[in-house]
């Protein structure tokens, strides 16, 4: 009878093409939307994950990656002097402003990694060495600046020079790297070059990065740098969830995109629910008359099941492919932000068959209401 | 083997309507043979198909016995009387219920499958059935191509595929112009009417009434009486 349940469902075209597009609709817009907000977040971290230290430590009061509280040069020391350091470098990180050619103005965010190692300097080089970041002048500029640029008109290669607070930066690189929550471009350099390029300050180490000694997990030695005082030690992991919990808790994107997630779960419940029910309300006679002769309930219902799982399973299917369709198509342009981690497409999947479920349910209550007889009727 | 398929005795059957209820049969009794055709005729509303539901199994009685195929219905589970008609009881519609989006030998084929015969076994009897009704040509056409008489075939068609003891008919000529009906009733009587086999029609159509073996006259929810030789009865 299942066999002849999906020929039921197949072949009237009219409400399984009206099902599935619903199902799809709400699946494109719960996995869309969601990938877009796991973008974002990603966005949010992005200093995080392009830097990739084992061990943060940044000024006890910061809240999150982007929140820059600048420290003495001192605590690279501090931190140098706790049990279990392998090594701890300094980093440095602000927004900057760079004058291009044409005297026009760009925001940039200056990346000063520590002179020696080079610590946290970006994996993807696309031209020249990152070493070269030692020579005079030198900085790498990220994909964001080469687009940014040259909407300007300002074509980017190696040996291009601009101004950053008036001195100035001569490309020796270029570079991919995961684009920022603002939209600014990286422009690294080495952290002494960095601090000639910022403005005069105080205080101009943004953060310490350290390593723990073999033996050592990144946890403990997280906890023994909080020991000191004034200092706040995190793992790569937790400073990318601390960031990305503040983002939700602080603003108003989980809500904005929250809504449109929540709209695609009553889209789909109200379209797929109610065209369903329609579905079997006119089948109900037909329902009736497998019932008469001789089919049991859980016949009846896992022919109404598999109609309403074989629609969702589809839709699904349509609505996440759709989204990746749309993923794959911004991903090369890096906007809007676009990240699908599994459990995004776990999470929609769990929200069709919850809708699958309801709409089986609407219809199963008629189907075990229903009274063989009134096929006589 | 008693000669006796169908053994009824004053079986009450009501509806609850508002706050009392309605007796649609109130002690009917009736007995219907193997290798006959009955009918049960009468006006509307008296009960004819409340009766044919009793005795099938779609609904239940309250009062009296109900013998079917020497199995007291009235002691089965729901679960059992379901078997039943599963096995014993093909059924023909007034308004053949044959499913819109399934082909002829599809439609057909149902009762096979719920007997627990694979699809594909099940579509190849179904299509015997279907070009022994004459409908060898219409095997994958859709109840929706299909001209009134040709449908009316296909339900006798799926009536018949899985042999059952029983075949059921409710008003089957109603929706059939007067040349169609005979032709359908003389298919029905040709095919369906087995010396192991109880064909039961409840109709009004007049003009089919030579064709039953036995005539049951139904009336304020009683069998008010049994003609034994139809040829000349016409009912007032």
């Amino acid at each position: 009878m299942l066999e002849i349940a999906l020929k039921m469902l197949f072949r009237d075209r009219a409400k399984y093409a009206m099902l599935v597009c619903g199902l799809a609709f709400c699946s494109l817009l719960m996995c869309q939307q969601s990938s877009v907000f796991c973008g974002i977040m990603m966005w949010t971290t992005a200093t995080v994950r392009n830097i990739g230290a084992p061990v943060w430590v940044v000024d006890a009061k910061v809240e999150q990656a982007n929140e820059v509280i600048p420290m003495r040069q001192i605590e690279v020391d501090r931190v140098r002097s706790v049990p279990g350091v392998a090594w701890a470098v300094p980093l440095y990180i602000g927004i900057e402003q760079a004058r291009l050619s044409d005297g026009s103005f760009q925001n940039v965010q200056l990346t000063g990694l520590d002179t020696g190692t080079l610590t946290g300097r970006p994996m993807d080089m696309h031209a020249g060495r990152i070493e070269d970041l030692r020579l005079p002048n030198a900085v790498v500029v990220d994909q964001v600046a080469v687009e940014k640029f040259r909407r300007k008109g300002i074509t980017i290669r190696l040996g291009t020079t601009f101004e950053i607070n008036d001195k100035e930066a001569r490309v020796v690189g270029l570079c991919h790297v995961s684009r920022s929550f603002l939209g600014q471009p990286y422009i690294y350099t080495t952290f002494d070059r960095a601090i000639e390029y910022a403005k005069p300050a105080r205080k101009q180490l943004s953060y310490v990065l350290a390593a723990p000694v073999p033996g050592v997990t990144n946890e403990e030695l997280a906890a023994r740098i909080n020991k000191l005082p004034g200092l706040r030690a995190m793992t790569n992991d937790s400073l990318f969830w601390i960031t990305v919990w503040w983002y939700i808790k602080n603003t108003g994107i989980p809500i904005s995109f929250g809504t449109v997630v929540l709209l695609g779960i009553i889209v789909g419940i109200a379209i797929a629910g109610q065209t369903f029910y329609l579905f079997v309300h006119d089948n109900l006679r037909y329902l009736a008359a497998f019932k008469a002769m001789g089919a049991r309930m859980p016949t009846l219902a896992a022919m109404v099941l598999l109609q309403a799982f074989s629609v969702g399973f589809i839709g699904y299917g349509i609505g996440v492919g759709l989204a990746s369709w749309f993923g794959n198509a911004v991903l090369a342009k890096e906007t809007p932000p676009f990240f699908m981690p599994w459990q995004v497409p776990a999470f929609v999947a769990a929200v069709t068959i919850f809708i699958c479920s309801f709409s089986a349910l609407i219809g199963l209550v008629k189907v075990a209401r229903l009274e063989p007889a009134i096929v006589f009727r | 083997m008693s000669n006796l398929a169908i053994s009824v005795e004053n079986v009450v059957k009501s509806f609850a309507a508002g706050d009392t209820r309605a007796y649609a049969l109130k002690g009917a009794t009736l007995d219907a043979k193997f290798g006959e055709l009955l009918m049960i005729v009468g006006p509307s509303g008296c009960g004819k198909t409340t009766l044919l539901s009793v005795i099938c199994g779609t609904l239940k009685c309250e009062e009296g016995r109900l013998d079917v195929f020497d199995h007291d219905l009235r002691k089965m589970k729901e679960g059992q009387i379901t078997q039943f008609r599963c096995e014993n009881v093909g059924f023909i519609f007034q308004q053949f219920n044959l499913i819109p989006t399934l082909t002829a030998v599809e439609n057909a084929s149902v009762p096979l499958i719920l007997n627990g015969i694979s699809p594909r076994e099940a579509e190849r009897r179904a299509g015997r059935v279907l070009a022994d009704v004459g409908l060898a040509d219409k095997l994958h056409s859709y109840p929706s191509q299909l001209s009134g008489g040709q449908l009316q075939r296909v339900a006798i068609s799926r009536a018949l595929v899985h042999e059952p003891r029983l075949i059921i008919c409710d008003e089957p000529t109603a929706s059939l112009d007067a040349a169609t009906g005979q032709k359908t009733m003389d298919l029905l009587k040709s095919s369906a009417l087995q010396p192991d086999r109880c064909v039961i029609v409840v109709t009004h159509d007049n003009r089919i009434y030579h064709f039953a073996d036995r005539i049951a006259e139904m009336e304020d929810g009683r069998v008010t009486a049994i003609i034994n030789d139809p040829k000349d009865y016409h009912h007032q």
